[in-house]
């Protein structure tokens, strides 16, 4: 049965199909070394021009730095917020507390584009779009929950006893808490805050409203690159930013790993 | 009260306070302001009237240009979410059937298009897809066609862009879906002498339902909410909700009328929940 399943149409259908879900990666990958400055194909000559002209490209070279403040910001700020939220959705027993837990996830459920909306007509007249501090109050709706969910997920996992052995030895709760439990939901909070950052430094509907000429977040000047021209220097960028994503998947997957040899 | 529950109460009170505090300021009051900004009478010199008015509502619904609109928002998401569906099927049955030693690569080569930003990706298809990109090369060097056939600026090339944009989030879903699949029943069904189609249809399907149920709202809802991907591949020559709306905020400059458009979209997104909470209800008495 399994044998027939292995048959060469099957194989044939996949590997078209992945093909399609993996070609504009693999198109931006050659493109990056293309020699050529038009979009077309097939490339004509290898080079790194475009990685040396993005080094030279001071507005990526500022979205960049923009980005990645904000998306430390956002993160520690998400963090700051969501852990003890978590610990109240999982340690405690009150009242409303599934409504809580549905309002902590709820942002998700709002379109970006509407989100966004929202946020400038709030922002706006505070005069605070395009500042640092803004665009951080932006995107902490869309962290927070994820930071809520990795963290309960590691309270609800780990092994209390400790917890309760450090409490029976007269321990306060503070203590309890940062010398016990902190170091054994290290992971989940550590992936959280992984994953507010790369929620941040991708996001682009929301920060498209919210931008000014003082601060643009690197997605922002992507789209409004791509909007007007489309030379190869983009597909440079994005294979950058690919790594970078790539080297923060491996530090989720080395902390989740990390769980398992602490469990 | 004792003295232990107060002091309970007060520790989920410390502990959920600055959250609380945190979405009021940038969830719940921008969502309030973006409410009570829809009531509000605005124009095209972005001269703002404050007032309590369906004025910007009755824009919308008066105008057929905004129906077509809506009509065309519609009919992207249906239309994304039926072709990811038929083109991710597959993919995922594999994965679940599949005993290669590649099995995780496999996996993680299906997610992996998530690392990356949908502008990047949405950049990728715009080389691919241009005049001068992959595909029209290879249709005119195989004598198909002797121009090359547009395929962005128009609504063709955004269908195309996010089927793929959509394609891990579905695959993610029905591998989760897939939990109650049990290759015992195919092979129970066949020995009964089903054939494989009759097997499929009647055992590997209905199985999935819950995950095609969940794959295809959360596609959906992605789809006719997604910006960036109709935007710059229709060149600025298409036009859905979400388009619209970014166009009325910041070139148009009315505000009311955008933040109307805002929450006739957040009208349509709880009308598919409904209808998606339905199916499944009914999908699980069977």
């Amino acid at each position: 049965m399994t044998s027939k399943f292995r048959g060469w149409p099957t194989r044939v259908v996949v590997t078209l199909l992945y093909l399609f879900l993996l070609a504009p990666i693999l198109m931006v990958l050659v493109i990056s070394f293309d020699a050529q400055s038009t979009m077309s194909f097939p490339p004509r000559g290898f080079t790194f021009q475009w990685y040396e002209r993005l080094a030279q490209n001071a507005e990526f070279i500022h979205g960049f730095q923009v980005s990645a403040v904000v998306g430390v910001g956002v993160a520690l700020l998400a963090l700051l917020i969501g852990v003890p939220v978590a610990i109240a959705l999982t340690r405690h027993e009150f009242r409303f507390r599934e409504v809580m837990s549905g309002f902590f996830l709820s942002p998700l459920m709002v379109p970006a584009i509407v989100l966004g909306l929202a946020l400038l007509l709030v922002l706006a007249p505070l005069k605070i779009t395009g500042t640092y501090g803004g665009l951080i109050v932006a995107h902490l709706a869309i962290t927070v929950p994820y930071v809520v969910r990795t963290t309960s997920m590691s309270l609800m996992t780990m092994n209390r006893s400790c917890e309760e052995a450090a409490r029976t030895l007269g321990a306060s709760p503070w203590r309890t808490f940062t010398r016990v439990t902190l170091p054994l939901i290290a992971p989940g909070v550590l992936a959280g805050g992984v994953i507010a950052f790369l929620i941040s430094f991708d996001e682009a509907v929301i920060s498209l409203f919210v931008v000014g000429p003082q601060a643009t977040t690197l997605p922002v000047e992507i789209f409004h690159y791509v909007e007007s021209r489309t030379d190869p220097q983009i597909a440079a960028l994005s294979v950058v930013l690919i790594a970078i994503s790539v080297l923060f998947m491996v530090i989720i997957e080395r902390a989740a790993g990390l769980k398992k040899v602490l469990r | 009260m004792s003295a232990k529950t107060r002091s309970a109460r007060l520790t989920v009170l410390g502990l959920t306070v600055p959250g609380l505090l945190g979405l009021a300021v940038s969830f719940v009051l921008p969502l309030a302001w973006l409410l009570r900004m829809s009531f509000n009478r605005g124009d095209s010199t972005g001269y703002i009237e404050e007032t309590f008015t369906l004025d910007s509502y009755a824009q919308f619904v008066g105008d057929s240009y905004y129906w077509d609109m809506a009509w065309e928002t519609t009919l992207l998401g249906l239309g994304v979410t039926v072709l990811t569906i038929v083109v991710s099927y597959p993919i995922a049955l594999f994965l679940v059937r599949t005993e290669s030693r590649f099995k995780g690569i496999l996996v993680a080569l299906a997610v992996a298009p998530l690392l990356t930003s949908s502008v990047v990706r949405t950049y990728g298809w715009l080389v691919l897809l241009g005049n001068q990109g992959v595909v029209n090369q290879a249709l005119m060097g195989a004598g198909l066609v002797d121009q090359p056939l547009a395929l962005i600026n128009n609504r063709i090339g955004v269908y195309i862009a996010l089927v793929e944009i959509m394609m891990p989030y579905m695959i993610l879903c029905l591998l989760a879906g897939f939990g109650r699949f049990n290759q015992e029943l195919e092979h129970a069904a066949q020995s009964l002498g089903a054939n494989r189609w009759r097997t499929f249809w009647r055992i590997v399907w209905p199985l999935s339902m819950p995950g095609v149920l969940t794959g295809a709202l959360l596609v959906f809802v992605l789809t006719i909410s997604s910006f960036v991907t109709p935007r710059l591949v229709g060149g600025g020559k298409v036009f859905y909700l979400a388009t619209e709306i970014y166009d009325q905020a910041t070139a148009t400059l009315n505000w009311p009328f955008a933040a109307a458009i805002a929450f006739i979209l957040l009208a349509l997104f709880a009308v598919v929940i409904v209808i998606y909470q339905r199916a499944l209800r009914r999908i699980e008495a069977q």
